[in-house]
């Protein structure tokens, strides 16, 4: 019965996996998925209502859950329609996140008043709005590395609250304007007339003088609209394929006046929100239904990225993964203790599947793109822990010991929750700066890089299994730890390999945009203290300075390394490399470090303090001798 | 033991390249902290073009050294390499890897070398429809002396800005006159006196310096400001003092005089390189994304002409692809799309090939020693697996 465990675990893993992909069916008669799936372009780049949604929630609150007062749990897509056409609801969401204590002051507000402590709704920021903005100012004033805490959340609390009230001014005026598909039906009726009161005056000549007065206000109101609109919403007429040509709805007014029509996308995202206003599902799903017929012609492309991107968002593959690394791990951590063959394989057999999640997640995140796997911090994190997932899937079916699958858990886990944290900026497949708008140069170096990266950490992590099973646990014997530290050493020399290739492809492509192969900017300084730690490691096992244990604690301060070149040096604010960064990662690569530091602190007390000290008695004989012959590089064996 | 071979020993072993290496280190990792004080030109000089770094004792001016600088360590591990390869390594298959990434090591760190000392950098700004036949190198100015008498042509004599920083009297066989610099700023602030009207004195007594008021400024050492020197001069010729000249490259325009009937100009200057060619800039195109304010591209169409009559086409500069003519390399650095203004970085480097050919060494050397690597390792497993299967 037991063999049949393994199969069985990854039977219900399939059914987990395959139930995240189905459309979620929720008890409404709304159709939010057809909404949600429509493109808009936003910083360049077309992309669902559904991604909006989730990514705004993110910028403004740090989750993409979000609760009514009343204690309903809203799906992204229901507040962002909320947001776009019910400022009267909308705005007693707590959904602006304050994590400054002073902050928080500048509004008279006290923290118990917010939800959860530190999320506030806009109606109790309103009456602050100005102080905040006259403080913003102050603080823009203030060069960026020398701002306070206070000035850098004000800023943020700043760009949220913009953020929001764009959202609102996007398809319809700002606040609650009283009905706007009637306000814009009725303009529909008497455009003509208007019209001619506006060109009647302007030729002197008598004019209905009410018809223009509104005609006026009108035109005002579309040009504020236009001004602050977040969204670019409306396409260009026709076959018209060209992106620079979509307009914002406040826009497509104003030209609508000149043309004397009134654009019947505007009409309909209006139609759509007073029905959502109104609560009448049969007249929102017409216009959903309309508003996917229009863009059917030239964006059927478009449209089928869409489609998949917002499939994609719903399944959440990453934060699935992260629940089958946290289970593959638990179970390869069991199989040290019961049960070694079935838990061992049923890891094994969990692995697989999150690292084919992953793999899934990172090929639809390209194809949506067209870009190579990684194109900023956050598709990094994605990637470096991939390949250390891919490499400790290969080392497994060679070793057997369910050692990789507790690295590959751990590394698979911790890379898929820093990247979670680094996707709170916003949009994750924002458009590639110019400089880096080269997909051979991401192809090659930072891809090169990125598989560095990877295998440092998992060198790292092996390097740790070593140090806490012999310290603290009996069940290092000398085959494992022999084992492991054929795996560190290994691993070392593949993440020598390509750090020192994307280094020095780095070079080439500095030479290639900024005439240098070398700068000494800091990140590139970066990648050089790594390519120089591994070549230290690889020279001190090579000369005989560090055996076992020197190797692994070397190889356990190769993680702080690589961390540093990875996240610290662009914290320095200084470089050609400084873009994008988020400032409470500081503190968790103070404590990365320290952790690391411990580790190798244990792992440098003295033998006999260790648990598995007789499981590793076997070591003592070969220890003494000088080198045993596998350790032994080639160098070595040359030399002699 | 004979101190010969102790020498050689020392100087082949592997402790010392573990040594130089963690130096390094050390080394890069605090140059790199000091960019946020020093800036990058500032560390690379007192980092790595040196052998010594120097530091000062503390409220003094007094210089000591205080780690090896980066040619030293750079030329230790050469020599570290060099003789291991000399008098520890023979050549077999299994170490041909091991032996072509130390070869490309040599090459990176000889073209780093070269880099460093023939590298040239300056940048040739443009406006739309403008030419130019020269570069200017903003980190270098000179103090330029030009006869403009003769109508055929000018006779220039530049003074390097070092030079003047030293102050004192300068003299040159073709100036007829004496130059001693009375003072000199490193970065000024420069206002006329009707808009600082409580300004001291000046000791300025020709050209417009009397009109001017100077207020020295702490040197900036950030990458995106550029400090404004300035200097009084004061010529004199065979019967006495000229006058004294306030000199800045914040003056657009040089100064005119006259001297024994030749008409002179004087101007501290950027340090400028000609070019047998000229570079027209014809168009500027920078692209965002639609509906942002992400740029895209940025692109400057350019006509390059030679003087010699062979050469006379349009080039399309922009990121990731630069023009390289007659030794030159010509990258798109700076653009202000609204005044049709392009900054291009001209970079001279004779030896721009030679980190390409290490790199293809290095990355081809470490592949074959680490395949070696893997080979054994699956040839070791393979024959325990049979010896388990055997028994």
């Amino acid at each position: 019965m037991k063999k049949f465990i393994p199969h069985l675990v990854l039977l219900v893993a399939a059914i987990t996996v395959a139930s995240t992909l189905l459309p979620t069916r929720r008890k409404t008669d709304f159709d939010l998925a057809t909404f949600g799936r429509l493109p808009v372009l936003v910083n360049g780049r077309l992309k669902p209502f559904d991604t909006v949604a989730r990514t705004s929630l993110l910028v403004l609150q740090g989750r993409q859950r979000i609760v009514t007062p009343d204690g309903r749990t809203l799906t992204p897509i229901e507040w962002l329609l909320d947001v776009l056409y019910v400022p009267g609801r909308a705005d007693i969401y707590g959904h602006f996140l304050i994590e400054n204590q002073e902050v928080i002051d500048l509004f008279s507000l006290r923290p118990s008043e917010g939800d959860g402590g530190k999320r506030f709704s806009y109606a109790q920021l309103a009456k602050g709005i100005g102080e905040l903005d006259r403080q913003a100012r102050l603080a823009d004033e203030v060069e960026a590395p020398l701002r306070t805490p206070f000035q850098r959340q004000v800023l943020r609390l700043r760009d949220r609250v913009i953020l929001y009230q764009r959202l609102q001014s996007t398809l319809k005026p700002a606040g609650e304007s009283a009905d706007f598909f009637a306000e814009l039906r009725k303009l529909e009726k008497t455009l003509p007339a208007s019209i001619a009161a506006v060109r009647a005056r302007q030729r002197g000549e008598p004019h209905d003088e009410a018809a223009f007065k509104s005609m006026m206000e009108l035109v005002r109101k579309f040009d504020v609209m236009q001004s602050t609109a977040y969204l670019i919403t409306i396409p260009p007429a026709g076959e018209n394929k060209d992106l620079n040509g979509w307009k914002t709805p406040g826009q497509a007014l104003v030209d609508s006046i000149d043309a004397g029509v009134v654009d019947r996308t505007v009409l309909a995202y209006a139609a759509l929100g007073y029905a959502w206003h109104a609560g009448t599902s049969a007249s929102f799903n017409e216009a959903a239904a309309a508003l996917h017929e229009r863009l059917e012609g030239a964006y059927a492309a478009a449209l089928a990225k869409s489609d998949v991107e917002a499939r994609f968002n719903a399944a959440q593959p990453f934060y699935t993964s992260m629940v089958l690394f946290v289970l593959a791990l638990l179970a390869a951590l069991a199989s040290w203790l019961i049960w070694p063959d079935v838990l061992r394989r049923s890891a094994l057999g969990l692995l697989a599947f999150a690292f084919a999640l992953t793999t899934a997640g990172i090929l639809t995140r390209m194809w949506l793109e067209g870009r190579p796997p990684v194109t900023n911090l956050y598709s990094s994190a994605l990637f470096v822990g991939w390949v250390a997932v891919a490499l400790c899937l290969v080392i497994e079916a060679i070793y057997k010991n369910a050692v990789a699958s507790v690295a590959a858990g751990v590394v698979g886990f911790c890379a898929l929750v820093i990247a979670h944290h680094l996707s709170m900026g916003g949009d994750t497949m924002e458009m590639m700066r110019a400089v880096l708008d080269s997909n051979f140069w991401l192809a090659t170096h930072v891809v090169t890089i990125a598989i560095g990266y990877g295998a440092a950490f998992l060198a790292g992590f092996l390097a740790i299994i070593y140090i806490v099973r012999g310290t603290l646990t009996k069940s290092l014997d000398r085959g494992t730890a022999d084992g492991l530290a054929r795996m560190v050493y290994g691993v070392i020399c593949f993440a020598t390999l390509f750090n020192v290739t994307g280094t020095v492809l780095g070079g080439i492509w500095a030479d290639q945009s900024w005439g240098r192969f070398w700068g000494w900017d800091p990140k590139e300084n970066g990648a050089l203290i790594i390519v120089l730690w591994y070549s230290l490691v690889l020279h001190a096992r090579w000369g005989g300075m560090v055996r076992q244990r020197g190797l692994m604690n070397l190889a356990i301060f190769g993680n702080i390394v690589t961390a540093w070149s990875w996240f610290g040096v662009n914290m320095l604010g200084v470089g050609l490399h400084s873009y994008g960064f988020t400032d409470s990662a500081a503190f968790w690569l103070v404590v990365f470090g320290g952790s690391q530091l411990a580790v190798m602190m244990i792992g440098a007390l003295p033998l006999d303090k260790w648990r598995s000290r007789h499981a590793l008695a076997g070591a003592m004989a070969s220890i003494q001798p000088p080198v045993s012959e596998e350790q032994v590089a080639p160098t070595e064996l040359a030399c002699r | 033991m004979r101190p010969l071979s102790s020498i050689l020993r020392f100087f082949t072993s592997l402790q010392l390249t573990v040594g130089l290496i963690a130096l390094s280190i050390v080394l890069v990792l605090v140059a790199t902290l000091d960019q946020v004080n020093l800036g990058l030109l500032a560390v690379q000089e007192k980092y790595f073009r040196t052998f010594v770094v120097l530091g000062r004792l503390p409220n003094t001016d007094i210089a000591v050294p205080m780690f090896p600088g980066g040619y030293l360590l750079g030329g230790l591990l050469l020599v570290n390499l060099v003789t291991s390869h000399i008098y520890r390594f023979r050549f077999s298959w299994k170490n041909s890897g091991l032996m072509l990434t130390h070869a490309g090591l040599i090459v990176l760190l000889v073209g780093e070398l070269l880099t460093g000392l023939w590298q040239r950098e300056s940048l040739l700004q443009l406006r739309e429809g403008a030419t130019r036949r020269y570069s200017e190198d903003f980190n270098h100015n000179e103090l330029a002396f030009i006869n403009t008498s003769s109508p055929q042509h000018d006779v220039v004599v530049s003074v390097p800005e070092t030079l003047v920083a030293d102050r004192g009297a300068i003299e040159h066989p073709q100036l007829p006159f004496k130059l001693r610099v009375i003072d000199y700023m490193k970065n000024a602030a420069l206002q006329t006196r009707e808009q600082s009207p409580h300004a001291p004195a000046t000791v300025a007594t020709a050209g417009v310096g009397p009109r001017i008021a100077v207020q020295r400024l702490k040197p900036s050492y950030k990458s995106d400001e550029r400090n404004v020197p300035a200097a009084f001069i004061e010529l004199s010729g065979a019967t006495g003092p000229l006058g004294t000249w306030l000199v800045s490259t914040a003056l657009e325009q040089p100064q005119q005089f006259t001297h024994d009937g030749q008409t002179w100009k004087v101007a501290l200057r950027s340090k400028r390189y000609y070019a047998p060619y000229s570079v027209t800039l014809l168009k500027v195109t920078h692209d965002v994304y639609p509906g942002s304010e992400i740029p895209k591209n940025f692109a400057s169409r350019v006509r390059v002409r030679s003087d010699d009559g062979h050469d006379d086409r349009e080039v399309v500069i922009f990121m990731n692809n630069p023009l390289r003519y007659q030794g030159q390399t010509y990258y798109q650095h700076q653009m202000n799309k609204a005044e049709g203004f392009t900054g291009l970085q001209v970079v001279r480097n004779p030896s721009w090939a030679l980190p390409y050919i290490a790199s293809i060494m290095l990355g081809g050397g470490l592949a074959v020693q680490f395949a070696f690597h893997l080979l054994a390792f699956v040839r070791r497993r393979h024959n325990a697996t049979s010896l388990v299967l055997a028994t």
